[in-house]
């Protein structure tokens, strides 16, 4: 066990417990960081990461335990007493202005400390070059790319001195060659002497990056180690348990006829701060699953609302079923003509979080015969509600639930359940199993993976360049509105893709840009 | 047209915008902030209430005026309460204020419909009061104009160069953001909704003291309403908002203009400009959804609560 | 100090609990007020909500008051479930009432079974077209329907002055605002015998019934809810934003142009300047306390309509302001906004409240 230190840990946490109505988040948690050491919390979605992280960073408070920074016990009154003492935190989903310059978001997190603008920008300026991490002060936060804000985010933590810097899952939004970057700074820090919190749930980041590691499981410490030493099958034990089955591999198939083609599909967006989508074209074949890779905000939404129907384009031919063009169909006619869609966000648009279970199924179900002469088959409903629930094993008190109470998980496999019944030729997805734990998503990737083999189409555009790996059959990546080339995954590296995110695509052209060359 | 009618036009104009003037930069703040206050008609209403009583009972306008702004803020924090401390509907929180201002307003005020009162006098500058066609309209009004024309420049600054400014503008474009970096969210709502209600309380005493000056029920006439039209006219800019809110006084004053050039149309029908004014504006400004989108605090009228 | 702690789930039984309090709320404040104004506040409160009722005459004049309310409530209760701010019930009811007036007047000379249905119907298109240019303003022109339905409101309140002393105005009526009386064929009848309770009751009734099949058997309607609750769902899922906007405002308009039409032609006979004490204003709070359900509204309807009766038997009897009513509508709504914090929040004392013992509880709950 630990030795005794000379010098205390920077920070204890002793006991923290929070109890939130219907979960405990925290439960008696135990945490030692030291100084200089770039410590990893490693857990599943919901296993209590984020509450800890906001007890450290004083934005929540906790129900019982105490924390000790550099060996005094202390209250951490809030963020900007954390920050007085040297915490710094990067979020996740990053609170940033996207109004403000990237000198008047800082000035604003630093408060009275911040001293003229000015002064601050040329602060930023050297920060932000000695760190290996270009920013420019002056621009507003809304034309910075995701991985220019999170500089943003890590260039507020170092203006000031810092002792302990806390990353929120800083790797999901980011590019592969941009992981590796932000690990040089990363070490950079350690080495002079900062500790830094890396919380995380991709294990080979963290046997790549981290010194030490804190395993939480519903919200209970169930594992310390190095992660050097171990491997990340024992990595994922600690963090799933031992009755969850881990995802495995999927044989690669090759796909038939193509039943969607997107032929030239070139989008102006309305929106200032959108991405235009720039002459995009691909097939997805009956029988295949296609993964779209790409960092969030190269024109993902447009791609999607273009798809499904929400937004009109203007190019009608663009979008092709195997019975002709449906560009100028509105959603309701794609899903008569096979098409079925499972968004990004579940709560608020994938289900109504205010309706029970029964309700939401009704959503996109009532073209199976569940409306007569208007009026609602209460009873249909019911049972379609009833087998989605069964047959996906959702977890729910039944059909009257709403689905704003359901988990991530749960909700995700009664979303993607409800589409599947339905028996759709083209099945798109945006970011399947984005945050839900691994059992869930384990059951949602062997549900795709059983609807291609009855002969759909599947689109999975996602982020998390791993899951595409593991489930596609073949692979592209798009950035800045722009789509790479198209290849068989077992042909092509993570890598490859991860240069194609990042707008690289290489000798080889698409096929559209060679037409117009 | 002659000048001495144009410099009165543009006497009115002004004076009858000022109280649109006040209400709609409480709001424009209140809205930086992120919180649509819907009940400024019931704020509006019942400044002009309470600063009518205690101006005829005291005597003293200024008592009057100061009552007045304390009924405003009062109303305010009601609102706060419950949009803010209760995260109700905002839509429907002020509503409610507007009807309960009304109902209240009315109440308050039913002993003194139509009783006279010495109401404000205009106070015209030496020397700059005499300049052709535009001295009457900025120099020859009462304090409370004046005072309307610093409140402009003063909220101008506010967000053009002062930190509480960029706080607000932070706070109502991403509360989540600014709870997590540790700016008072709440606080800083509670602070624009107060003097939202402040503005609205002044508007309200400026209507019954010094603009016409007595109490009749409903005497806002929808101003309150017109008021946060203005401000999405403005497109959330300060600048804009004294634009709209003399644009706004010269349709109002309309059926006087028409008149005085002898034209003969129902006076009724007139009355309807300003509401129809108001309807147009609403559909110029924001027909170009994204625009709209664009220029509307982020957070505009979504509730915060810290725990979620 | 009390705190707010979020609930896992909204509370059904708060939701519908939530307006008896603010009733009780409202009652207690009122005494409180009497008092002050050195009334017995028993008696005040006898007066304003006993008294009007306390006799068949009274309980039939009730009816008669809340039809108009109930009608714009029971459509403002689809608006507001497409989460549209159709506040115009009031300027929909005017323009009804003009409209309607209008025909009238101009079939004053025609005999038959025909002419009321023509009456009624041109008062529905009335109230419906004000609807429509709302519902126009909002999906052409993106433009915010809380203010046009408002500023529409007093367009169609100068209006309808305009009418009554212009081109509506009884030619032999010596030059008092008003028009000249209806014929009877254009005459509402009534539905008892001796009383004033008149067909506009019985409309409120099948209104009630439609809207309740609509929202909760129909697709039509499940789609209207969609929309309210998450417009973005609701566009995934394919429904017409737009079409939902214009349907859900166009029952709206039409059912508060009943209400207007039912009042000239029922209790007035003719068209006069105050058709409405603000009936479409207390029908937004009637919607808001009836939870937007119809048997929420039927109760809220009547208790508004004993509300405006109280106040004008408060003026009667006890020398007080007739603006009571309009304070008392006002509070109700307030309390009921404060009382729904209880829906999704539950208070806490902290110093009372042994939270670990609570909250083991809470998950017994929900794990059942």
């Amino acid at each position: 066990m630990a030795e005794p230190h000379i010098t205390p840990p920077r920070l204890t946490l002793r006991g923290i417990t929070k109890i939130y109505p219907g979960c405990v988040a925290n439960d008696a948690i135990d945490l030692n960081i030291e100084a200089a050491e770039i410590h990893a919390l490693l857990g599943e979605n919901g296993a209590g990461k984020s509450t800890l992280m906001k007890v450290i960073y004083g934005l929540v408070k906790p129900d019982h335990g105490e924390l000790l920074w550099d060996g005094l016990p202390i209250d951490v009154r809030d963020p900007a007493h954390a920050r007085k003492l040297g915490i710094g935190m990067v979020f996740q989903h990053f609170s940033l202005f996207e109004t403000l310059t990237v000198t008047e978001n800082i000035a604003l997190a630093l408060g009275e400390d911040a001293g003229d603008l000015p002064a601050l920008a040329e602060r930023i300026r050297e920060v932000s070059e000695k760190y290996g991490m270009a920013l420019n002060p002056d621009r507003e936060v809304h034309s910075l790319s995701v991985g220019e804000r999170q500089r943003v985010e890590i260039v507020r933590c170092l203006v000031q001195p810092i002792k302990l810097l806390i990353l929120d899952e800083p790797t999901s939004v980011l590019t592969p060659q941009e992981v590796g970057t932000l690990f040089v700074t990363l070490r950079q820090l350690a080495e002079e002497g900062c500790s830094i919190l890396f919380i995380s749930h991709k294990l080979n980041e963290v046997r790549a990056l981290c010194h030490r590691a804190t395993i939480l499981r519903s919200g209970r410490v169930s594992g310390e180690c190095i992660p050097t030493e171990e491997s990340s099958e024992s990595l994922a034990r600690m963090m799933v348990g031992d009755d969850t089955p881990i995802s495995t591999d999927y044989p690669k198939v090759q796909g038939r006829e193509p039943f969607l083609q997107v032929r030239g599909l070139t989008r102006l967006s309305e929106d200032p701060f959108g991405v235009d989508l720039q002459s995009i074209s691909f097939d997805v074949q009956a029988g295949e699953i296609l993964g779209i890779a790409g960092v969030a905000g190269n024109g993902q939404e447009e791609l999607l609302g273009a798809l499904s129907g929400e937004d009109e384009i203007e190019n009608h031919d663009a979008i092709h079923f195997p019975h002709g063009a449906v560009g100028q169909l509105s959603p309701r006619q794609r899903r008569a003509a096979g098409m079925a869609f499972v968004p990004e966000e579940r709560l608020g648009r994938g289900a109504v979080p205010d309706m029970s279970l029964k309700d939401n199924a009704l959503l996109t179900g009532f073209l199976t015969g569940l409306v007569k002469r208007g009026l609602i088959a209460h009873g249909k409903t019911r049972d379609f509600a009833e087998q989605i629930i069964e047959r996906y094993r959702v977890k729910t008190p039944g059909t009257e639930t709403h689905a704003a109470s359901l988990s991530g998980g749960n909700l995700q496999k009664f979303i993607i359940g409800r589409e599947i019944m339905q028996q759709p030729k083209l099945l798109i997805a945006a970011h399947p199993t984005w945050g839900v734990d691994i059992g869930a998503a384990t059951a949602i990737h062997k549900a795709l993976i059983e609807l291609r083999d009855q002969g759909a189409a599947i689109l999975v555009v996602s982020e998390d360049i791993d899951e595409l790996f593991q489930i596609s059959d073949r692979i592209g990546a798009l950035c800045h509105g722009r789509l790479s080339p198209i290849k068989a995954t077992p042909q092509t590296s993570i890598t490859e893709v991860g240069r194609w995110m990042a707008g690289d695509f290489g000798e080889s052209m698409t096929p559209a840009e060679t037409a117009s060359a | 047209m002659d000048i001495d009618l144009l410099s009165n036009i543009l006497y009115a104009m002004v004076r009858t915008g000022t109280p649109l003037l006040l209400v709609a930069l409480g709001e424009l703040v209140c809205e930086k902030s992120g919180v649509l206050n819907l009940g400024q008609e019931g704020m509006l209403l019942m400044g002009a209430v309470v600063g009518f009583v205690a101006a005829l009972l005291s005597g003293s306008l200024i008592i009057g005026f100061l009552l007045a702004i304390l009924a405003g803020v009062s109303m305010s924090l009601l609102f706060g309460l419950i949009a803010l401390g209760f995260s109700a509907n905002q839509v429907a929180t002020g509503l409610a204020l507007t009807i309960f201002g009304t109902g209240l307003s009315a109440f308050i005020g039913s002993e003194f419909v139509g009783k006279p009162i010495d109401g404000l006098d205009p106070f015209a500058l030496p020397l700059l009061s005499e300049i052709p066609l535009i001295g009457k309209m900025l120099f020859a009004q009462d304090l409370v104009v004046y005072l309307s024309f610093a409140l402009f420049f003063a909220v101008y600054w506010f967000f053009r160069s002062s930190r509480a400014g960029l706080v607000v503008k932070a706070v109502g474009e991403n509360p989540h953001a600014a709870n997590a970096i540790g700016l008072p969210v709440m606080r800083t709502r509670y602070f624009a909704v107060m003097f939202g209600g402040a503005m609205a309380g002044l508007a309200g005493g400026y209507l019954s003291i010094a603009y016409t000056p007595l109490w009749a029920e409903n005497m806002s006439a929808g101003r309150g309403w017109i008021a946060l039209a203005l401000v999405v006219f403005a497109s959330w800019k300060v600048e804009r908002v004294l634009l709209g809110a003399w644009l706004f006084g010269l349709a109002s004053i309309l059926h006087l203009v028409f008149q005085g050039l002898g034209f003969s149309i129902s006076s009724n029908l007139l009355a309807t400009l300003p509401y129809a004014a108001t309807i147009l504006v609403l559909v110029l400004l924001s027909r170009n959804q994204v625009r709209a989108r664009l220029l509307a605090p982020i957070s505009l009228g979504k509730p915060f609560h810290a725990n979620s | 100090m009390i705190k707010l702690e979020p609930r896992g789930q909204h509370s059904k039984l708060m939701a519908w609990l939530s307006p008896v309090l603010a009733g009780v709320l409202t009652l207690v404040s009122g005494a409180t007020l009497f008092a002050l104004l050195g009334q017995d506040p028993i008696e005040a409160l006898h007066t304003l909500l006993i008294l009007p009722v306390a006799d068949l005459y009274g309980v039939s004049e009730l009816f008669v008051k809340a039809a108009p309310i109930l009608l714009c409530a029971i459509g403002l209760s689809v608006v507001f479930k497409a989460k549209v701010w159709n506040i115009g019930a009031e300027g929909q009811l005017l323009m009804g009432g003009l409209i309607g007036s209008a025909c009238a007047l101009q079939l004053i000379d025609a005999e038959g079974g025909w002419v009321l249905p023509v009456v009624l119907l041109s008062g529905m298109f009335g109230g419906a077209l004000w609807a429509a240019l709302a519902a126009w303003l909002k999906t052409h022109f993106n433009a915010n329907e809380i203010l046009t339905t408002i500023m529409l409101n007093y367009i169609a309140l100068n209006l309808l002055i305009w009418a009554v002393h212009g081109p509506l105005k009884d030619p032999e009526g010596f030059n008092f605002p008003e028009s000249a009386m209806f014929s009877d064929s254009a005459l509402l009848p009534t539905l008892i015998e001796g009383t004033r309770v008149h067909y506009g009751m019985l409309f409120a009734l099948l209104a009630l019934v439609a809207v309740w099949v609509l929202l909760s058997r129909s697709f039509l309607g499940f789609q209207i809810k969609v929309l309210g609750l998450d417009a973005r769902a609701a566009r995934l899922a394919g429904f017409r934003e737009k079409r939902l906007t214009w349907i859900a405002l166009l029952i709206s308009g039409a059912l508060a142009g009943l209400a207007g039409v039912g009042e000239v032609t029922g209790p007035l006979g003719q068209l006069v300047p105050q058709i409405s004490p603000g009936y479409g204003y207390a029908a937004i709070i009637v919607a808001f306390l009836g939870r937007l359900h119809p048997v929420g509204i039927l109760l809220a309807g009547l208790l508004m309509a004993l509300i405006y009766m109280g106040g004008e038997m408060a003026q009667i009897n006890l020398g007080l302001p007739i603006a009571l009513t309009g304070l008392f509508q006002g509070m109700l709504l307030f309390y009921l906004l404060a009382c729904d914090v209880l829906i999704n929040f539950r208070i806490r004392i902290p110093a009372l409240a042994k939270p670990v013992a609570e909250t083991i509880a809470i998950q017994e709950e929900t794990a059942r």
